[in-house]
């Protein structure tokens, strides 16, 4: 059964054909069908019709159509009634997108209500009326086994045809996650960029006055929705980052007045401590195979950059400065780590092999650089640069490029979407009232958002698409 | 010698007060909590019929010119003034030989939370090996770094971060 997993499904049939036959066949679950981003996109060509630019950030926002889903017949389910659930999916499906700074939905009285055979034949010639580009259609299905299917089909208006065209197949407590899959579709064949809207964000909750905060990790999906504690605030906790399997969370707790980095288990609710001596050790983050953890030390006063197994046992040192050295990020490969260093008299970002060995200095724009990201996609590390104002910006691994994408008092500990085309990051009030909030900014600096967090929020890490 | 210490603050204190002190100490010491007379009852093992055990974080307290050094912006030297109150805690440490002590180590907000980790850390074995030096034993002092997250002053603005920048000596027990 699909119990955990979300399942992808081809959809073979046509509407109209599934509308007169209500008992069609389950979509197909093969072994590519569980994990979708390797499933072959069963629509027409890649190249032609309609493309969403992502690089300019001055081009207007594409007009997308995303009508209310209908469901063939209306099934109450403890997700709750599919026609309800048909509105829900096509608002998420509109959030997300509208999100991406790239569309803009049409309000909900330029759409038209769409019947279930409709679905896989538009009513292009009401939509070529409207300013609608592209249209994303689909329905809810509520299955004799207790799972949802959520079909999403996306039209070219102008062209008239069909692009893409994907089902889903999930438990009701994820039926959710079928929106989001859903506008990844959508964000994937309309801008060429790889998907990141089914993917979730760790973070640091905070509440109370600035002098005594109590602090919390907390665990939600990119919008904000399904949010959950999984410390009580008895101990501060800071910069959680996930696993790359997502089954676990590594962060740094005050627990018993020991700082030190742990490991907290998703499926078990347990922490466990990952270095078993009695130094100060911070700022851990996952190797991308998630044999190692790379963390800081502080040794009498010294911080240095050392790897643990993420099973535990003896550190191996990486850094060796009177400086402190620190905020240590592999690239995707895990060839390299780029981290920060005080060691020329300020904070600047440095590259080393995995091994420690060729360090170099990259940054050298004036100022502090700090806390540097490797992107998942390789070409840019985020940073936190300090002058005045803390900003986020990027830079190629090699130091050149370097952009600033926000301008506020204090923003701090970028960390990227799993496409590596948005960065998350937590921007700071002044003063005693002056609470820390989560943000998101684009890779043009155009789109920055805030994400509802139900109290305060800081050190948010963006977990891996989900499967 | 902390009698004899205190009876002079005290009285230099008076002398700025009254205007007639060409030279001002740099930072007057904070107002003593109990009147001098009962100050000077200070035995062997600490003041007598004050209520407050020998050996005590509040003994500490009220014995030494601060529980408290700061440090300037991004620093973590050990400057005279720190010094001077550093010198008051290893000599009630050494009156105190089987009291132990933590030092934390802050720092103010404008700064990257891991990096201020590391510098909480710094200014707290600054301190450490500083009461080192003065012959308290290391095995008796531990360090904790609090980062930026336990400010005392909440404000935003210099005022605030030169007393956040801090490092302090808590008696343990």
């Amino acid at each position: 059964m699909f119990r955990k997993t979300l399942t992808l499904a081809l959809l073979l049939g046509t509407a109209a054909a599934m509308a007169q036959e209500p008992a069609a066949p389950p979509p197909q679950s093969t072994p590519q069908a569980a994990a979708p981003a390797q499933a072959q996109l069963p629509a027409d060509d890649q190249a032609g019709g309609l493309i969403v630019d992502v690089e300019g950030g001055t081009s207007q926002p594409t007009p997308i159509a995303i009508p209310v889903m209908p469901t063939p017949a209306v099934v109450q389910t403890p997700a709750g009634a599919t026609d309800t659930l048909g509105r829900q999916l096509s608002d998420i499906v509109a959030n997300d997108l509208r999100n991406s700074g790239l569309f803009t939905p049409l309000s909900p009285g330029q759409l038209r209500a769409v019947g279930f055979p409709e679905v896989t034949a538009p009513a292009f010639d009401y939509w070529r009326g409207t300013a609608a580009q592209a249209l994303v259609q689909g329905y809810v299905r509520a299955n004799g086994d207790g799972t949802l299917t959520v079909g999403c089909y996306l039209y070219d208006v102008s062209a008239q045809r069909e692009l893409v065209r994907q089902g889903f197949v999930v438990p009701p407590a994820d039926w959710r996650r079928a929106g989001h899959k859903c506008a990844d579709t959508v964000y994937s064949r309309l801008t060429g960029e790889k998907p990141y809207f089914d993917s979730r964000v760790v973070y640091v909750s905070e509440t109370g006055p600035k002098g005594k905060r109590i602090k919390r990790l907390a665990i939600m999906d990119q919008d904000g929705a399904n949010h959950r504690f999984l410390t009580n605030g008895q101990s501060i906790v800071l910069t959680p980052r996930f696993a790359p399997n997502q089954q676990s969370i590594v962060y740094m707790s005050y627990e018993n007045d020991r700082p030190s980095i742990y490991v907290y288990d998703l499926g078990s609710g347990r922490p466990r401590r990952v270095v078993q001596n009695a130094n100060l050790t911070f700022a851990p983050r996952f190797s991308p195979d998630g044999r190692w953890i790379l963390f800081s030390m502080a040794v009498g006063g010294n911080t240095d950059i050392y790897r643990v197994s993420s099973q535990g046992g003896t550190p191996q040192r990486l850094t060796n400065s009177p400086g402190i050295d620190t905020g240590g990020s592999y690239s995707p490969d895990g060839s390299r780590i780029v981290f920060e260093s005080d060691r020329s008299g300020g904070q600047q970002i440095y590259t080393m092999n995995a091994d420690g060995s060729n360090q170099q200095r990259i940054s050298f724009g004036g100022g502090r650089y700090a806390t540097p990201v490797w992107s998942p996609r390789g070409d840019l590390i985020a940073f936190t640069k300090l002058a005045g104002n803390f900003r986020i910006g990027v830079m190629s691994p090699s130091g050149g490029g370097e952009k600033l994408l926000t301008d506020s008092w204090s923003d701090e500990g970028p960390s990227w979407s799993p496409n590596g085309r948005v960065i998350t990051f937590y921007r700071s009030g002044r003063g005693a009232s002056g609470a820390a909030q989560l943000w998101m900014v684009d890779l043009t600096g155009v789109n920055e958002r805030r994400i509802p967090t139900p109290l305060g929020g800081s050190d948010p890490a963006w977990g891996p698409l989900r499967p | 010698m902390t009698k004899l210490k205190t009876a002079i603050l005290i009285g230099t204190a008076t002398l700025a007060l009254a205007g007639c002190a060409k030279k001002r100490p740099a930072v007057l010491p904070p107002a003593p909590t109990e009147t001098p007379s009962t100050a000077g009852q200070t035995g062997p093992g600490g003041p007598i019929g004050s209520g407050v055990a020998p050996g005590s974080d509040a003994d500490f307290q009220r014995s030494v010119t601060s529980n408290t050094i700061h440090f300037g912006l991004d620093q973590y030297d050990i400057d005279p003034q720190a010094r001077a109150i550093l010198d008051s805690q290893a000599e009630w440490l050494q009156r105190n030989p089987n009291v132990r002590i933590t030092i934390e180590g802050h720092c103010d907000e404008r700064g990257t939370r891991e990096y201020n980790l590391a510098l909480g850390d710094r200014r707290a074995n600054a301190a450490k090996n500083y009461l080192a030096a003065k012959g308290v034993s290391p095995s008796r002092m531990t360090t904790i770094s609090y980062g930026s997250e336990r400010p005392i002053a909440l404000g935003s603005d210099e005022a605030a971060y030169a007393q956040n920048r801090r490092a302090v000596t808590i008696v343990l027990g």
